[in-house]
């Protein structure tokens, strides 16, 4: 009992003190009342330079989140992309667009933005000398292949041709092929629109970004510390209805559940595997855990005849049906899984092409059915499958030797199935691109942009950029170019969701599970909730 | 004494080569560094190949070493993935290790030389034996679990201290995570004083001093600490580089952004470039100690002369 007390106090202590920081370091903001309360937030170091089209990890993902803002927004809710900064966007034949901006919005520095801070912004992200890590998002305008030739040869030109700049507000894409769908992509980080410090004093926009969001950033020490106020200047809607964030980096996820229990810190958006069995004593229902844009599959190596013949689909279904993914998921990641019923993500929602269940019996555990399949398709290769992972983060280890007991259970034979550990990530994407997978590996998907279009595409047409068991299928391919070229929405992604039933059909990957999001929070904090990128949507959490 | 200081000097030249080149082919050897940049994605060929351009990643390993190690001549450690200079991350990574491995040593001369004295003139009293028993209990828990111990006792429980460092790091915060460090050290450095003492306590300079009269002060600690100390003064100067490169555990239990943090992303991300020029300090730091060590066997030993 007295320890409890003495926790009491030290929360309150940092409570006030956090206060007292919020209402001295506020700058212009009046302080008082619970909208100028600063809260702190578990951080890790982003792994590259904070440029929109440079960040594709969660970390640097939630500052791009905080101070910008694109021409559309996904709804943390729905993840429906909706109008932000677009005015309209309009098109007559899904090749053409014509993009207007609302007037209004500044950044926060007092510039303007205009389609040139659009048009500037994506030629930087597209363009190889700047390395973006995200080029390949404007991989669909006119002329990416002259400012990013693929075989990195020297580009021709800076900018994309596909882009032009028709007045203040208004600037044309035209892309190389017809893609309906494409203003829904708009509300990526990489597409958001960047000022003309960024371009004229590049150094010091990393040192402290600034951009159109609801936060501006009031100092950032690269490696431990940002602290991100209100931009009182904010001319949107969602206007942050906190004082700011402080985002503090951890090493160690435990070490920052440790000081949510201590009073230290108020928000951990990863709360460590190892303390999920305590977290309803801890925190009761300041927990989160919904389902994240990722899902786990297993890949095939279909560069290897063995896993491309004739009857090989049923040996591939029956692998998937001698999977428990109810049990794993229960027992291994404590229901911070569930269980995969399609290839795509329930962030998406029924309307936007989720279908639960469209997998069928192929993702239910038959252990009965699945040995025969298994043996109709002429057996396991070799008589054993080696399922690869790579062992240094993720523990992947133990779910893939869970999925090998189950299969082993199923199938009557201890040696059925076992684990293949590749020493680190970077091996195990080496050993994929070298196609020296001989085969199922595991295959993870973090979505781009919540569209089912980002779930199939890159994943299962010909020669796409992470088909990396290098499936192809003519049938696949004509639908995604059917559903590509379809204006009206719903039937577009219709044709989508037949073209995910030819990969249900031939099993070209095995679903596993979709990944959730979670998040904890301290008793000051009210209406957490994570986008379908798993970031905390930190401009609705209230304080106090 | 100066030349024995120069020879040492030139030494270290073969041994700093030689660990520089074994940890740059150790990290060369965990494969492409570049393709864990992209998620769970392949990055595009291009920018990867780009990439690789930039950080000299395209070229034979002997190259990209004597490139490296040309740089590192003029001061250049590099730049790390995420577009910092490698000298930037030391600049704010070693001062914080260095405030903790000092808070670390001083608990260490401190607790460690005085309960070794303590113990080593009461051989066999009940003092000794608990202190004895003490210190077996702290070797043999590993770090991690006294660490994760005391944050939690102290942080969550009784609210005396924060569970975690903040990173102006100063030296009150370092305060429980410098015992932590220090815990095993520190009870080697007991035993170590204990047995000394109680080995010299029987010589004959002993005898002679207490013989002259002098007060038993002066005897224990003009005479029989002084000569006492060899052994200890090399377990400490050698643990200076222990405790600045194996602070990666306690240094990720109370997230204090030191060398071990660093160090720590460094090998996660396969960032050549930091854990190479980390560790080249971190050697530095070993050899210098190292020759302080002989230095300081003259000071304590006079009979001890480099010529």
């Amino acid at each position: 009992m007295r320890g409890a007390t003495h926790a009491k106090w030290a929360a309150c202590a940092a409570a006030v003190a956090l206060a007292a920081t919020a209402c001295g370091g506020g700058g212009s903001d009046s302080g008082g009342g619970d909208s100028g309360a600063v809260l702190s937030s578990s951080w890790g170091d982003p792994q590259n330079p904070l440029e929109p089209a440079n960040t594709n990890e969660v970390q640097g993902g939630k500052v791009l989140d905080m101070i910008f803002r694109g021409l559309k927004r996904y709804n943390p809710k729905t993840g429906a992309a909706e109008d932000m900064l677009a005015e309209k966007i309009d098109t007559s034949d899904s090749q053409n667009f014509t993009v207007t901006v609302k007037s209004g919005w500044k950044f926060s520095n007092g510039e303007a933005v205009t389609a040139q801070s659009f048009v500037d912004a994506w030629n930087y992200g597209a363009s190889l000398k700047n390395n973006q890590k995200n080029a390949y998002f404007f991989g669909y305008i006119e002329g990416y292949d002259k400012v990013h030739p693929e075989d990195g040869s020297k580009q021709t030109a800076d900018t994309l041709s596909g882009l032009k700049v028709t007045g203040t507000n208004t600037f044309t894409v035209k892309l190389t092929q017809k893609f309906s769908t494409f203003p829904d992509t708009l509300g990526y980080p990489a597409f958001a629109p960047l000022p003309k410090a960024f371009f004229s004093d590049h150094a010091a926009w990393i040192k402290k970004p600034v951009g159109n969001g609801p936060y501006a950033i009031e100092s950032y020490t690269k490696g431990s510390k940002m602290s991100l106020r209100k931009w009182d200047g904010y001319p949107g809607d969602d206007k942050a209805e906190n004082g700011g964030v402080d985002l503090k980096v951890y090493t160690d996820n435990n070490t920052a559940y440790t000081d949510l229990m201590a009073g230290n810190l108020d928000l951990v958006d990863d709360v460590p595997a190892a303390q999920l069995k305590n977290v309803k004593n801890d925190l009761g229902d300041r927990y989160l855990n919904t389902p994240a844009g990722i899902i786990q599959t297993l890949a095939f190596p279909f560069y290897d005849k063995n896993w491309n013949k004739s009857g090989s689909e049923k040996v591939r279904k029956g692998l998937s049906m001698a999977i428990n993914r109810e049990q794993i998921t229960n027992t291994i990641f404590q229901k911070t899984r569930t269980p995969a019923t399609d290839w795509t993500s329930p962030v998406l929602g029924e309307k936007g092409g989720f279908q639960d269940g469209l997998c069928g019996d192929g993702c239910e555990y038959k252990p009965d059915e699945a040995k025969k399949l298994i043996q109709e398709g002429g057996g396991l290769p070799g008589g054993q499958v080696k399922i690869s992972y790579n062992a240094d983060t993720g523990s992947h280890k133990e779910w893939v030797d869970a999925v090998c007991n189950s299969i082993n259970n199923a199938l009557g034979n201890d040696k059925a199935c076992v684990g293949n550990p590749v020493g680190t990530f970077a091996d195990f994407r080496n050993q994929i691109t070298q196609k020296k997978m001989s085969g199922p590996f595991r295959a993870g998907w973090q979505m781009d942009y919540p569209l089912i279009q980002n779930f199939l595409q890159p994943l299962y047409y010909t020669n796409a950029s992470s088909n990396d068991g290098k499936w192809s299928n003519k049938d696949f391919d004509k639908l995604v170019d059917q559903a590509n070229q379809e204006t009206d929405t719903s039937k577009a992604i219709g044709l989508f969701q037949d073209a995910e039933k030819v990969v249900r059909d031939n099993m070209a990957a095995i679903p596993l599970w979709y990944q959730n999001g979670s998040a904890g929070w301290s008793d000051r904090l009210s209406n957490v909730a994570l986008n379908p990128f798993s970031v905390p949507v930190y401009n609705e959490i209230k304080v106090g | 004494m100066g030349r024995y200081v120069v020879r040492r000097l030139l030494q270290m030249i073969p041994v700093f080569i030689g660990a520089t080149l074994l940890i740059f082919l150790m990290v060369n050897v965990m494969g492409d560094p570049i393709a864990g940049l992209c998620g769970d994605k392949q990055c595009d060929p291009a920018t990867a190949a780009q990439l690789k351009k930039e950080f000299g990643l395209d070229k034979p390993v002997w190259q990209q070493y004597l490139t490296y190690m040309g740089n590192v001549f003029t001061g250049d450690f590099g730049t790390a993935f995420n577009g910092q200079k490698v000298t930037e991350l030391m600049s704010t990574a070693f001062p914080v290790t260095i405030r903790l491995t000092i808070v670390a040593i001083l608990f260490e001369i401190v607790i460690g030389i005085t309960l070794g004295v303590v113990t080593g003139l009461r051989r066999g009293r009940p003092v000794d034996t608990s202190v004895l028993l003490l210190t077996l209990v702290v070797i043999s828990v590993p770090t991690f679990v006294t660490g994760l111990l005391l944050q939690l006792l102290l942080g969550v429980e009784w609210g005396w201290i924060k569970p975690s460092v903040s990173t102006d790091a100063t030296f009150s915060e370092l305060i429980v995570p410098g015992l932590v460090l220090a815990s095993v050290s520190l009870a080697y450095v007991t035993r170590l004083t204990r047995t000394s003492i109680a080995e010299n306590r029987r010589a004959d300079y002993v005898r002679t001093a207490i013989a002259k009269g002098l007060p038993r002060q002066r005897v224990i600690i003009r005479h029989l600490l002084r000569n006492s100390l060899i052994p200890v003064v090399t377990f400490i100067g050698t643990d200076i580089g222990a405790l600045m490169g194996g602070a990666i555990v306690t240094e990720r239990i109370f997230n204090i952004h030191g060398v071990g943090y660093q160090l720590y992303q460094g090998i996660l991300r396969q960032n050549t470039q930091t854990v190479v020029g980390f560790v080249t300090v971190l050697v530095l730091v070993f050899l210098v100690a190292n020759l302080l060590v002989d230095l300081l066997y003259a000071v304590l030993d006079p009979r001890i002369r480099y010529a």
